[in-house]
């Protein structure tokens, strides 16, 4: 072997090195998620097989000591005060999102930007104080039949404002991607600048948006903390007192997440099996949102040329 | 007709922050004519050409000096709005929306109040015509625009400019991105529109405004770098018997 090759071969081995390294971090990360998938799989699957997937899945009644494990309580109280957050949330964050890529000049840009950003890392336990403090005794100003201030409308406006950074900057890079050409050509016509964004520019950005709001919902049915102090935790149905379908939202509530970590500390047994079985549910929920968000995101990036 | 004059500049100077983008141009663009705008690369062409729609209003920092008449009004006194429904723009690239095609057409119509669904169909199916476009479209209305071949694309994009009915035409390097075949295509096109409207063209193809234009206006720059407009006249003129040497030097591929 001549001196040549034996120095081309050193500097293979380093790149041979560096390579793995890298390979076995990113391996690392896959592994975690699937092990931690297996985990919870395994520690639920003796709830699936004594409780049943379809009882878990649409029992109303969750009483442990009694073993009755039905988690659609939660199940609805997941979902309604998620469809609430974002129904409050949505409009606020598209609007950021439009004023910030379209509208906003660089310096009061400058200014937003940040503070979004700055909202998206406060932690989620101050949302809950907050919501606590602020929010649930104005709640409780509202007259309506076994109101408590703390329930699903609470949990709403606290949440609305948690997937509010996530929804604003995904939909700011959105509409930014939209190429210049179709605002120029929108304006030579004619168009406001109003026009523009509603007719050209929004239905340009449509599918950025959606993950955008996909996103916004993954972050939204994940939240844990700030939903136990705001929500009040009953395992009950929400349903509205006073007949009216809107009343609903002043209901109590449990979330997914809460019932995981409000009985996780004293669970035994079968009970702390279904536990990890609203794990899995959750997981799956989660899954299913991000994997929908992803294919937005790719046609969003083949759309836009 | 065409000794009526639509668009006239009077002492028009054009400002990007302190930079001179333009030098106090007077010049007066005949009505249902073609007028091409030619000069070397930064000669200020197309900022010239934006200043008809007031698109160089989108730039910030941009300041103007003298006076832009349509019809004998000054178009900066008039509302932006009302302008661009008059005055319509095709850009160099094709920048067809990402709707079907007849979305596009319909575009400008429905935002300045079109309703009447009949009449809408009837509108884009002349605009279409009018652009040469309406034989190889007309049962794939529905189809996305963005499916178009780029001639297509650029046929679809003048449809959509005649669809609000405008009165003068805009056009930057309308060719340029696109093939010899489809070039020719637009501009025999040209020919047929200028009976109903007057066209301003940006090129940077001399061959082309020789072919297509009935008036040229040669534009250079300083010693300032700001654009000047040299010498307007009959196409035939200005490539036959050009006033200015420095028109005669470009022409005759000395520069530029």
């Amino acid at each position: 072997m001549s001196i040549r090759k034996a120095g081309m071969t050193r500097k293979h081995l380093s790149d041979l090195v560096m390579k793995s390294i890298f390979r076995i971090s990113a391996f690392a990360s896959v592994a975690i998620v699937v092990l931690i998938g297996l985990f919870i799989l395994r520690e639920a699957l003796p709830a699936f097989r004594e409780i049943g997937v379809w009882k878990l899945l649409t029992g109303t009644e969750w009483r442990p000591g009694q073993n009755l494990f039905g988690l659609l309580s939660m199940i609805a109280g997941s979902g309604l005060v998620t469809l609430g957050a974002i129904v409050l949330g949505l409009p606020l964050a598209l609007g950021c999102g439009i004023f910030m890529a379209e509208i906003a000049p660089a310096w009061i840009r400058g200014i937003v930007k940040p503070s979004i950003e700055l909202l998206a890392g406060i932690p989620s336990v101050i949302f809950g104080l907050f919501g606590m403090v602020v929010l649930v005794p104005l709640v409780r100003g509202i007259d309506y039949p076994g109101n408590a201030g703390f329930g699903l409308l609470s949990a709403s406006i606290v949440l609305a404002v948690m997937i509010l950074p996530t929804i604003a900057s995904v939909s700011e890079v959105a509409i930014r991607s939209v190429p210049d050409e179709y605002r120029q050509g929108a304006l030579a016509l004619g168009s406001t600048r109003w026009e523009t964004i509603r007719k050209v520019i929004l239905p340009a950005a449509r599918s950025g948006i959606l993950s955008a709001v996909v996103l916004g919902l993954g972050r939204a049915v994940g939240e844990t903390i700030a939903m136990i102090m705001v929500i009040g935790n009953s395992v009950m149905m929400p349903t509205a007192a006073g007949g009216d379908p809107l009343g609903i939202f002043l209901s109590r509530a449990r979330t997914l997440t809460g019932n995981i970590a409000v009985e996780m500390n004293y669970a035994t047994g079968l009970h702390s099996q279904a536990l990890f079985a609203t794990g899995v549910i959750l997981f799956l929920l989660i899954m299913v949102i991000n994997s929908t968000a992803r294919a937005l995101m790719a046609r969003s990036m083949g759309s836009s040329r | 007709m065409s000794d009526e004059h639509r668009l006239r500049t009077e002492g028009y100077s054009l400002f990007y922050g302190s930079f001179r983008a333009l030098n106090d141009i007077t010049v007066d663009i005949p009505a249902n004519a073609i007028t091409s705008i030619i000069g070397p690369s930064g000669c200020g062409k197309s900022t010239f050409l934006r200043s008809f729609n007031r698109m160089n209003e989108l730039i910030p920092g941009v300041r103007i000096t003298g006076r832009v008449l349509l019809d004998g009004e000054d178009i900066f006194l008039e509302d932006v709005v009302a302008l661009r429904k008059k005055v319509g723009m095709v850009f160099q690239r094709p920048n067809p929306f990402p709707k079907t095609i007849f979305d596009n057409v319909a575009y400008g119509p429905r935002i300045h109040g079109a309703r009447d669904r009949g009449g809408l169909a009837a509108l884009v199916e002349r605009s279409l015509r009018d652009a040469a476009l309406w034989d190889e479209v007309k049962d794939d209305l529905q189809k996305s625009a963005l499916a178009l071949s780029g001639g297509q694309q650029q046929r679809l994009c003048i449809a959509r400019a005649l669809a609000v009915e405008p009165e003068v035409i805009l056009m930057d390097e309308p060719a340029s991105a696109l093939d010899p075949i489809a070039t020719l295509r637009i501009e025999e096109l040209l020919q047929a529109l200028k009976q109903k409207y007057t066209i301003v063209i940006v090129t940077h193809n001399m061959q082309q405004a020789a072919r297509v234009s009935d008036f040229t206006a040669f534009m250079m720059t300083d010693e300032q770098r700001a654009g000047n407009l040299v010498e307007f006249g009959p196409t035939k003129q200005i490539f036959t018997t050009p006033r200015d040497r420095r028109t005669e030097d470009y022409i005759s591929g000395r520069f530029g």
